[in-house]
């Protein structure tokens, strides 16, 4: 009973980790339809910077700040001057996104080398929680109050707020939402910037109990995609959904087939694509 | 050595700007048309020729290690060509093409080592088995559109990659399939050394070139050009446009099959890196690089950047940089490709 437990925890914060990472990349196609191959860079990049932070200041907190905000602002300059000039034009979008992967990757392995490095845990959340009979890592409790309080706060931003509904309008027919005045120039930086920053904050809170190493991008660009394949692009919930969904196959595909961990993700996203080729709550 | 790649996209490009033109002009343009295009054909035959001749005569020319190189350059020209059929000409943008080229690979380096199956089975069988998997994969991800394809055909290629990193008993995990014996032809001369492969591999080249040429330029080709201007038209007409699309993704998965089996034969090694994202990423940037639409254009893309990976990587470690400024740079100022560039630089010239 134990174990189920442990291990669904287990799923359930990672799958929380794969929801900020495909919830941006999820917003940034729904506004702009770009499909954005650099996503799984900024979560990478997040963590080093998180990293480098964390050993040079000691402090979490600021690691997240560091880690979120360098890589909005990363993200705010590649829409504002690359992928602005390529709107709605997919093969060249798919092209510079590819290019600044491996610019990205290939500048990470300059400055922090390509060994895995590993990243402190905050001391306050260093320890284990009692729930029950169980005795569980704090850390990674954490990890799934955040995921959920963010999951929230997208949600009341989306369907309770000004900038929201202007998003919400923008998603729904961009030329409309010009002719009303909305600025939709500024929306589309804005919520590419918020992409990149909700993936780098992955990328941070995953460090403590990850690390940070070299081909992370690839990997969880990978995961990412399964899980807006799965949940459907341009839709929050889809990204909630779909990320549990692989986070807990994920686990126990890695619990129970170790060699072939992938297929217990891919088995269901090919099912899921035979059946609904948009994801569950995906548009066409 | 790219040469005799030449001869595929004039023919059908300039056939089809021929028909163009033809269809513009009136009864007593046409002839002169007729002579033009005629004179263009045996411009491209000559051209064609000396190719063929030069690519012949390059062992003479070139040392050991610089054929090597052009061995390369060939196969990745074999391999970019087969993804423009599906870019250039049915119009799907395909992430995750080195898939086939990669199973093909591990395909025909399984059946050599462990079997010790001849090139004449172990070659087709790769090619059969990049066929196949194309097929699977094609079914999946014929299904979606636009994004949804790009990230499906990215998401199969890499669960290939993640079988061959995983099933170390097969594959042999990270460390990949060292020592692949190069093909054994029953000549007197070693396929060992380059100068003998080199001719193995360009008869091997010419051959599927012609064999695209031809496919590129016939009936169903041009099926495939009208289903990338406009599938609603198509269907429209009549025509089964999946069933063309899923042609198009089976035969593109066999060329670069054959592309992965020369390369595995021609390495003597296969690891997991063969079918990474970053290779199906390079493969689209040779297509875009050359230009898109031709045969030739993937070709010059692909030999550039083999070209350029060999003279950056004997400066510096940064190569992987170094690829994604080009991405950038061809997205900004060369959307159309090398050979896009060149015919607006030809055309500015040429007007008075």
């Amino acid at each position: 009973m134990n174990f189920w437990l442990i291990q669904i925890l287990n799923g359930v914060s990672f799958g929380m980790l794969l929801f900020l990472l495909a919830a941006g990349l999820s917003l940034i196609y729904g506004l702009m339809k770009i499909l954005n191959l650099t996503h799984g860079s900024y979560y990478m990049l997040g963590g080093y910077v998180g990293m480098a932070t964390v050993r040079a200041t000691d402090s979490f907190l600021l690691a997240l700040v560091a880690g979120g905000l360098a890589v909005a602002a990363i993200g705010a300059l590649m829409e504002r001057f690359f992928l602005r000039r390529f709107h709605l034009q997919e093969l060249p979008q798919t092209l510079l996104t590819f290019g600044f992967l491996f610019i990205f990757a290939d500048l990470a392995l300059w400055i922090w080398g390509g060994n895995p490095e590993s990243m402190a845990k905050p001391a306050l959340l260093a320890g284990s929680s009692r729930l029950g009979a169980l005795s569980y890592p704090t850390y990674r409790l954490f990890i799934i109050a955040i995921g959920a309080a963010i999951a929230l706060l997208l949600w009341w931003f989306q369907e309770r707020t000004r900038f929201g509904a202007m998003l919400r309008a923008g998603v729904d027919d961009e030329e409309i939402a010009r002719a009303l005045g909305i600025n939709v120039s500024m929306l589309f930086t804005v919520v590419f910037a918020m992409g990149a920053l909700l993936a780098a904050l992955g990328g941070v809170l995953a460090g403590p109990i990850m690390g940070v190493y070299p081909g992370a991008d690839f990997e969880v660009l990978l995961l990412g995609f399964v899980v807006v394949i799965i949940g459907g692009l341009g839709s929050l919930k889809g990204a909630l959904v779909g990320g549990l969904a692989v986070g807990l196959l994920d686990n126990f595909g890695k619990v129970f087939f170790p060699e072939f961990a992938l297929f217990t993700i891919f088995l269901p996203m090919a099912l899921i694509l035979a059946v609904r080729p948009t994801g569950l709550f995906g548009r066409e | 050595m790219s040469d005799p790649h030449e001869s595929a996209a004039p023919v059908s490009d300039e056939r089809q700007g021929d028909r163009r033109a033809a269809d513009r002009h009136d009864a007593e343009g046409l002839n002169a048309v007729h002579m033009e295009a005629s004179a263009a054909r045996s411009r491209r035959g000559l051209w064609l020729a000396g190719g063929l001749i030069l690519a012949c005569l390059l062992p003479l020319l070139l040392s050991s290690y610089y054929l090597g190189l052009v061995v390369k350059m060939a196969i990745f020209a074999l391999f970019a060509m087969s993804l423009d059929l599906l870019i250039g000409y049915t119009g799907l943008a395909s992430l995750g093409h080195a898939a086939y080229f990669g199973v093909a690979s591990y395909a025909t380096g399984l059946l050599a080592l462990r079997l010790g199956w001849g090139v004449w089975f172990a070659l087709p069988a790769g090619v059969l088995v990049a066929g196949l998997t194309a097929a699977v994969f094609g079914l999946l991800a014929l299904r979606a559109r636009g994004s949804y394809f790009l990230m499906i055909t990215l998401a199969l290629a890499q669960v290939l990659w993640g079988i061959a990193f995983g099933w170390r008993s097969l594959t042999g995990g990270d460390d990949g399939l060292p020592e692949v014996p190069r093909p054994d032809l029953g000549l007197p001369w070693s396929l060992a050394d380059n100068t003998p492969f080199y001719y193995f591999t360009l008869v091997i080249a010419v051959l599927t070139t012609w064999l695209l040429a031809r496919i590129v330029s016939s009936p169903f080709g041009h099926t495939l050009r009208g289903i990338r201007e406009s599938e609603v038209r198509m269907r429209a007409l009549g025509y089964d446009v999946w069933r063309y699309k899923f042609s198009a993704f089976v035969l593109a998965g066999m060329f670069a099959g054959v592309a992965g089996c020369l390369y595995v034969y021609f390495n003597r090694f296969v690891s997991p890196d063969y079918m990474h994202v970053a290779r199906s990423a390079e493969v689209l940037l040779m297509v875009i690089l050359g230009g898109a639409g031709s045969l030739f254009g993937p070709a010059l893309g692909a030999a550039s950047i083999v070209l350029l990976e060999n003279v950056v990587s004997a400066y510096t470690e940064r190569w992987l940089m170094v690829l994604g400024i080009v991405y950038v740079l061809v997205t900004l100022f060369a959307p159309e490709g090398l050979t896009g560039l060149a015919r607006t630089l030809f055309k500015s010239r040429g007007r008075p």
